[in-house]
C-alpha cells in the first residue's frame, strides 16, 4: 500500500495517509470542513450531514468517507454551504434554542457554524417542540430542548466512559436521546468526569453551577469562526 | 429633499434593543442628522405621519396588539427590519410556547404564587390585548427584510446597518457583530 | 403478573440463547405474550442478554409493532395508505371507531381491542385492508367493520374473522387467509411452474465462480428498486475477506403500492429459497435469512413449513444434494413495521437485533453486512430470477426484456383501475400498455416506484418500465382525473415523515418542514415564492440525506412540481400587502376569545 494518497479538494492538491476519511486528510492540511456530530476520538456518526461535500459530484459525509487516490473534493463552495446553512436552519427551527440564557452560547458549535455561514434568522418556521429537561442529577442536567440529536454523548458514554448512559428512543421526528434507567439521570452512574458530559456540541448535556464562567468576549467563538485554528494551522491534526 | 424617516417599535420586547439603539452613544447625533424619527418611543409619536424608510421591530408579536402594530408598520415602511432575538424568535416570551395558552393565563391571573385576584376570574377587559396562542416570530406576520440577531444586539450592529441601508449598501456586517446572545 | 413476567421473560431469553443479536425476536414475544414491552419487561431482557436496559428500550420504541405501553389483545390496524384512502378506508376506520366507542388510536376501556392506522400493508390491490393482530381482512366497508367488531367482541379470536379464503396457497391450511393473489398476467420467468431442486442441482454440478458468471451472463438487475448488478454483487462478496458468510433476501416489501412479493411468497417460495441456497453457493455463505416484513406474518407458518419440507429433501441443511462442503440453511427474521428495514443496511441492523438505523457506507453489505460477515441482500423477486436462470440457462432469460434490461418484471398495480393486481410483464414495455393490461387507459398520472418514485403524467406515458428510462421496483398506483396530485404527495410526506428514522438532520427535519409548505400552498395560502422554497429545500433533503430514504422522500414534490406545475401554479398568488398569508389572526386569538369571554377590538371576525 502506498504512503500516501493524492486527491484534490476544492482545486487544491491535497496528500492523506491511508484508511484516513476527506475530513481527517482535509484537517491536516489545513482545511475546514464544518462538522457538528464528528468528534476526534468518537466513531464518526455520519448523522448531522454538515459536512457533506461532492465527491466526484455525489454528495457523501467527509468524516465517513475513506479518501482515494484522484477523487475530486468540493467543500468551500456557494452550493455547499448553501446546503449547510440549510441543515443548520433546520437545527435551529426543530428544537428550541434560546441562546440568550444558554450557558453553552459562545462556546457552541452549532451557534458557531450559524455565526460562520452568516446565518441572521432561520428560513423555515419554527417548530418549539414540546420537550424535556432532566435535572434531577447533583452535577449534571439535560436539556433536550437545545439537543441536535448528534449522538456524541451516546457514543462517548459507550465508548470511551464504556458506560452507556444514553441512547437514542423514538424514530423520525419522535427520536430522542434517553438515559440507561427507569426515568432519570439521577437513577444513572454518570458523573463529572465523563467524556461523555464534555462531548455535547450544544447546552444540552451540561455541568451545573459552572455556566457563565467565561465572560462575553473570551468564549471560545466570540472573535474567530469556528474552524479558525484549522485553518491557521494551529490545530493540525484536532479541532472540537 | 426632506430627510428619510425612520420608525420604531417595541412589540413583546423588553426595551432592550431600544435601549442598545441609544447605546450608539454620540453617534445618534450624526443619526439625527441623517434622519428623522417618525412614530416611535424614543420621540414617543404614537401614530405614524406618514410613509418610512426604515421599521425597526423590537419583539415578537404576543398579542392581538403587538400584531396591528407590526401590520401597521409593514404599510407604513419600505424596509422592515426584525432587531433583536425576540423579533427573530420570540426570544424569552416564546418559552411560553410549549404552554397551552390556558394554563398561561391560569398561571397568571388564577393560580400564580403573588396573584391577588379577588374575582377569581381571567379578565376579559377590552384594555387587556387578547394573548395570541403563542408568541409569534414577525417574519410569521408579516414579510421582514433584514434581520438583526443579539439579545439585544450590539449598538454598532444596528448602527452599521442602518448606515448601510441609508446610504444604499447592502447591509455586511463583520463576523464579530453578529451574535445570538 | 410482574412473577409470570420475569419467568416468562427468562425463558424467551433461554429460547434464543441469551443472544443479544436475537433481540428482535426476544422483544417480538415478549409483545406478543404481554401485550406490551414494559420498562420492567426491558430490564428483564436487558439483563437476561447483558445489555443496557436503554438499549432494549431503543429496539422497541423504534418498531411500530412494539409498545412499551399494553395495548388491546387484539390490535386492529387500518391501512391508511393513499389507495387505501381512495377506497374508503377513513370511513371504515370511523366505522370501526363509532363501533369500538373509541376514537383511532385509542383502547377501549376494557382493554380488550385498540384501533390503530398503519402505512401500506401490501393489500392495495384488495383495499381498503387492514390487519387485526396477524390476520389480514381485506375488501373492507363500513358493514363488515362493525360486524368485525361486534365477533370480535364475542370471541376475540382474529383467525375466526376469515370465512372465504383466498386462491392458491392463501387457502392452504397453514395460511388460511381471506387474502387473493390476483395474478393477472402471469410471465414466463417468476410465475413458471418450479421444480423443486432442479435449479440447485444444475447450480451444484457448476463451480461456485461458474454460477456467478451465469448471473452475469443473464444480466440480472436487482429487482428491488437499486438495480444493481446481481452477479456482479455476488462477485464482490465472495471475494470479500472473511470466515463467514450471509445470504439475506429481502422481504419487506413496504414501499407503498407493492405487493408482488406478497405473492412470489405465497405462489413460488420454492422459487425464492432455491434462489438463496443458490446465492449461498455462489459466494460461500452457510446462512441464509428471509428478512419478512411484520405485516406478513401470516405467511410465517406456511414459509416455515416450506423451509422443514426443502430440509426434509436435503435442499436445505448439511451437505445439500450431498455436495460436500455446502452447508445452507435459512432462518426467517420477521421485522416488526419499519419500512426503513428495506433498506438494506437498515434491514440488516433489525437482523442483529437493533434499531433499523442504515449504516454508515463503507463498509457495504459486500464487504461487512451481517455481523460484519461478507452479505448479500436481495429482493425477492431478484432471487426468483435467479431460480429461472439456473434452470434455463442464462441465455433464455436474456430472450425476455429489452437491451439493457433482460428477463421480466413484475409490477403491483392499484388505484383507479379495473383490474388491480400482479402483472409479469417483460421490461421495455411502455406504460401506456401496462396501464391497458390493467384497464386504466384513462388514467390522469401514475405514480411509478412509490412515494419514493415520480408521479408521471399523462404525456409521459409513452415511456417504457426498465432500468434506463422509468426504472421500478414494482409499484404503479393509477389515479384518475378526478384525483389531486398535490394532496397525493402531501399523503406520500406523511409517509415518509412517520417511517425516517431519524437518524439524519435533512430527512428528520426536511420532510417535516415540506409537508408544513404544501400545506400552506393547499390551503390556498401560498405564494410562488413557496414554490421556490420547496424546490430548494427537497433538494437539500435530497442531497443531503443518508440513506436512499431521505434521498428520494422529497420526490412527491419534487416531481410534481416538474410534472404538474401547472397545478401548483393555479393555487399560488403574490400577496401584494406585505402581510404572511400563512399567519390566521383569528386562529391565533380563538382560544384566548374563548377563555376571556371577549372578542378582539382590533380585528373584527
Ligand atoms: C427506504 C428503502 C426501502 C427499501 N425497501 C426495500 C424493500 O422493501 N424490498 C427490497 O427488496 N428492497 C428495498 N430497498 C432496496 C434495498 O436497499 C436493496 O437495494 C435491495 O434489497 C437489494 O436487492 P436487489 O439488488 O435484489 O434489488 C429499499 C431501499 C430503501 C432506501
Ligand atoms: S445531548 Fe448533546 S451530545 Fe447528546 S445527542 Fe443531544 S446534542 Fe448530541
Ligand atoms: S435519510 Fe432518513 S431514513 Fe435515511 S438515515 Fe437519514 S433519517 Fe434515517
Ligand atoms: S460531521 Fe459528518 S455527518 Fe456530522
Amino acid at each position: 500500500m502506498s504512503a500516501t494518497i493524492d486527491f484534490i479538494i476544492d482545486d487544491k492538491e491535497i496528500q492523506g495517509r491511508p484508511g484516513q476519511t476527506i475530513l481527517e486528510a482535509a484537517q491536516q492540511n489545513g482545511i475546514y470542513i464544518p462538522r457538528l456530530c464528528y468528534r476526534e476520538g468518537l466513531v464518526p456518526h455520519g448523522s448531522c450531514r454538515i459536512c457533506t461535500v461532492l465527491v466526484n459530484g455525489r454528495p457523501q459525509s467527509a468524516c465517513t468517507q475513506p479518501i482515494a487516490p484522484g477523487m475530486i473534493v468540493e467543500n468551500d463552495t456557494e452550493k455547499m454551504n448553501g446546503l449547510r446553512r440549510n441543515i443548520i436552519d433546520m437545527l435551529f427551527v426543530e428544537g428550541n434554542h434560546f441562546c440568550m440564557f444558554c450557558e453553552k452560547s459562545g462556546n457552541c458549535e452549532l451557534q458557531a457554524l450559524a455565526y460562520r455561514l452568516g446565518i441572521t434568522a432561520p428560513k423555515y418556521p419554527y417548530m418549539f417542540p414540546k420537550r424535556d429537561v432532566d435535572a434531577t442529577h447533583p452535577d449534571i442536567f439535560i436539556d433536550r430542548n437545545r439537543c441536535i440529536l448528534c449522538g456524541r454523548c451516546v457514543r462517548a458514554s459507550r465508548d470511551v466512559d464504556g458506560k452507556h448512559i444514553f441512547e437514542f428512543v423514538g424514530r423520525g421526528p419522535h427520536k430522542r436521546v434517553e438515559v440507561n434507567a427507569e426515568a432519570n439521570l439521577a437513577d444513572t452512574d454518570i458523573s463529572m468526569t465523563d467524556e461523555a458530559v464534555e462531548a455535547c456540541p450544544v447546552g444540552a448535556l451540561l455541568k451545573k453551577r459552572v455556566g457563565y464562567a467565561v465572560p462575553i468576549g473570551q468564549r471560545l467563538y466570540d472573535h474567530k469562526p469556528i474552524g479558525s485554528d484549522i485553518e491557521s494551522g494551529v490545530a493540525p491534526a484536532s479541532s472540537r | 429633499m426632506a430627510k428619510p424617516k425612520i420608525a420604531t417599535t417595541s412589540l413583546a420586547g423588553c426595551f432592550g434593543c431600544h435601549m442598545s439603539l441609544l447605546d450608539i452613544d454620540d453617534r445618534i447625533l450624526k443619526l439625527i442628522e441623517l434622519v428623522d424619527f417618525d412614530k416611535s418611543p424614543i420621540d414617543d409619536i404614537k401614530e405614524f405621519t406618514g410613509r418610512c424608510t426604515v421599521g425597526l421591530i423590537e419583539g415578537g408579536c404576543a398579542n392581538e396588539e403587538n400584531v396591528k402594530v407590526l401590520q401597521d408598520f409593514r404599510r407604513h415602511c419600505d424596509i422592515l427590519i426584525s432587531v433583536g432575538d425576540c423579533a427573530i424568535n420570540g426570544g424569552i416570551p416564546a418559552l411560553r410556547n410549549t404552554i397551552p395558552i390556558k394554563e398561561c393565563l391560569e398561571e397568571a391571573y388564577l393560580n400564580g404564587p403573588t396573584v391577588h385576584n379577588p374575582s377569581g376570574k381571567i379578565p376579559g377587559d377590552p384594555e387587556i390585548p387578547l394573548m395570541l396562542d403563542r408568541v409569534y416570530p414577525c417574519h410569521e406576520v408579516v414579510k421582514i427584510d433584514y434581520h438583526l440577531p443579539g439579545c439585544p444586539p450590539p449598538a454598532d450592529t444596528i448602527w452599521e446597518a442602518l448606515v448601510a441601508l441609508l446610504s444604499d449598501k447592502p447591509i455586511e456586517l463583520p463576523y464579530e457583530l453578529v451574535k445570538y446572545d | 403478573m410482574s412473577e409470570n413476567l420475569g419467568a416468562a421473560v427468562k425463558e424467551i431469553c433461554r429460547a434464543h440463547g441469551h443472544d443479544r443479536t436475537r433481540l428482535m425476536d426476544i422483544v417480538r414475544a415478549v409483545q406478543e405474550q404481554f401485550g406490551c414491552v414494559s420498562g420492567e419487561a426491558m430490564e428483564l431482557i436487558a439483563k437476561a442478554v447483558s445489555v443496557h436496559r436503554v438499549e432494549v428500550d431503543s429496539v422497541v420504541s423504534f418498531y411500530a409493532f412494539l409498545s412499551d405501553r399494553p395495548k388491546g389483545k387484539v390490535v386492529i390496524r387500518v391501512c391508511d395508505d393513499i389507495i387505501n384512502r381512495m377506497h374508503g378506508a377513513d370511513r371504515v376506520a370511523q366505522a370501526f371507531a363509532d363501533e369500538l366507542g373509541i376514537e383511532v388510536g385509542q383502547t377501549t376501556p376494557d382493554g380488550t381491542i385498540t384501533l390503530e392506522y398503519t402505512p401500506c400493508i401490501g393489500m392495495c390491490d384488495q383495499a381498503p385492508a387492514a390487519l387485526v393482530n396477524d390476520v389480514v381482512v381485506t375488501d373492507l366497508h363500513r358493514t363488515t367493520a362493525r360486524q368485525i367488531v361486534q365477533e370480535l367482541r364475542r370471541h376475540l379470536d382474529p383467525r375466526r374473522l376469515v370465512r372465504k379464503l383466498g386462491d392458491g396457497n392463501n387457502a392452504h391450511e397453514l395460511v388460511q387467509a381471506m387474502v387473493v393473489n390476483n395474478i393477472r398476467k402471469p410471465g414466463p420467468v417468476i410465475f413458471s411452474p418450479v421444480n423443486r431442486g432442479e435449479a440447485i442441482k444444475k447450480a451444484l454440478a457448476m463451480s461456485p465462480v461458474e454460477v456467478i458468471r451465469a448471473v452475469k451472463t443473464s444480466r440480472l438487475r436487482g429487482r428491488g428498486g437499486a438495480g444493481f448488478p446481481t452477479g456482479m454483487k455476488w462477485e464482490f462478496t465472495r471475494g470479500a475477506p472473511g470466515t463467514k458468510r450471509c445470504v439475506i433476501c429481502n422481504a419487506d416489501e413496504g414501499e407503498p403500492g407493492t405487493f408482488k412479493d406478497r405473492v412470489i411468497l405465497t405462489e413460488r417460495p420454492d422459487r425464492v429459497f432455491a434462489g438463496m441456497t443458490i446465492a449461498g453457493y455462489a459466494i460461500g455463505a452457510d446462512e441464509g435469512i428471509l428478512y419478512l416484513r411484520g405485516e406478513y406474518a401470516y405467511l410465517r407458518a406456511f414459509l416455515e413449513d416450506v423451509l422443514q419440507k426443502r430440509r426434509d429433501e436435503n435442499l436445505l441443511g448439511n451437505k445439500i444434494c450431498g455436495k460436500e462442503d455446502f452447508n445452507f440453511d435459512i432462518r426467517i427474521q420477521m421485522g416488526a413495521g419499519a419500512y426503513i428495514c428495506g433498506e438494506e443496511t437498515a434491514l440488516i441492523s433489525s437482523c442483529e437485533g437493533l434499531r433499523g438505523d442504515p449504516k454508515n457506507r463503507p463498509p457495504f453489505p459486500a464487504q461487512k453486512g451481517y455481523l460484519e460477515h461478507p452479505t448479500v441482500v436481495n429482493n425477492v423477486e431478484t432471487l426468483g430470477c435467479v431460480t429461472k436462470i439456473l434452470e434455463d440457462g442464462p441465455a433464455t432469460f436474456n430472450e425476455y426484456g429489452s437491451e439493457g434490461s433482460s428477463g421480466t418484471k413484475l409490477l403491483s398495480i392499484s388505484g383507479d383501475c379495473r383490474s388491480p393486481g400482479v402483472f409479469e410483464v417483460p421490461f421495455g414495455i411502455t406504460l401506456n400498455e401496462v396501464l391497458r393490461l390493467a384497464g386504466a387507459g384513462d388514467a390522469y398520472a401514475v405514480q411509478v416506484g412509490g412515494p419514493s418514485g415520480q408521479m408521471v403524467s399523462r404525456d409521459e406515458f409513452g415511456r417504457s418500465i426498465c432500468y434506463d428510462d422509468l426504472a421500478t421496483g414494482g409499484s404503479l398506483m393509477v389515479f384518475g382525473l378526478d384525483r389531486n396530485v398535490l394532496e397525493i404527495a402531501d399523503a406520500f410526506l406523511d409517509f415518509f415523515i412517520e417511517e425516517s428514522c431519524g437518524y439524519c438532520t435533512p430527512c428528520r427535519v426536511g420532510n417535516v418542514l415540506l409537508k408544513e409548505r404544501l400545506g400552506k400552498i393547499l390551503a390556498g395560502k401560498g405564494e410562488p415564492s413557496d414554490l421556490k422554497y420547496l424546490q430548494e429545500l427537497g433538494e437539500t433533503v435530497k442531497l443531503m440525506s443518508r440513506c436512499g430514504l431521505g434521498q428520494t422522500s422529497a420526490n412527491p414534490i419534487l416531481t410534481t412540481l416538474k410534472n404538474f406545475r401547472s397545478v401548483y401554479d393555479a393555487l399560488v398568488k403574490e400577496a401584494t400587502d406585505g402581510l404572511q398569508p400563512s399567519f390566521d389572526i383569528h386562529a391565533a386569538m380563538s382560544e384566548s376569545e374563548k377563555i376571556t369571554g371577549r372578542k378582539s377590538v382590533h380585528f373584527l371576525a
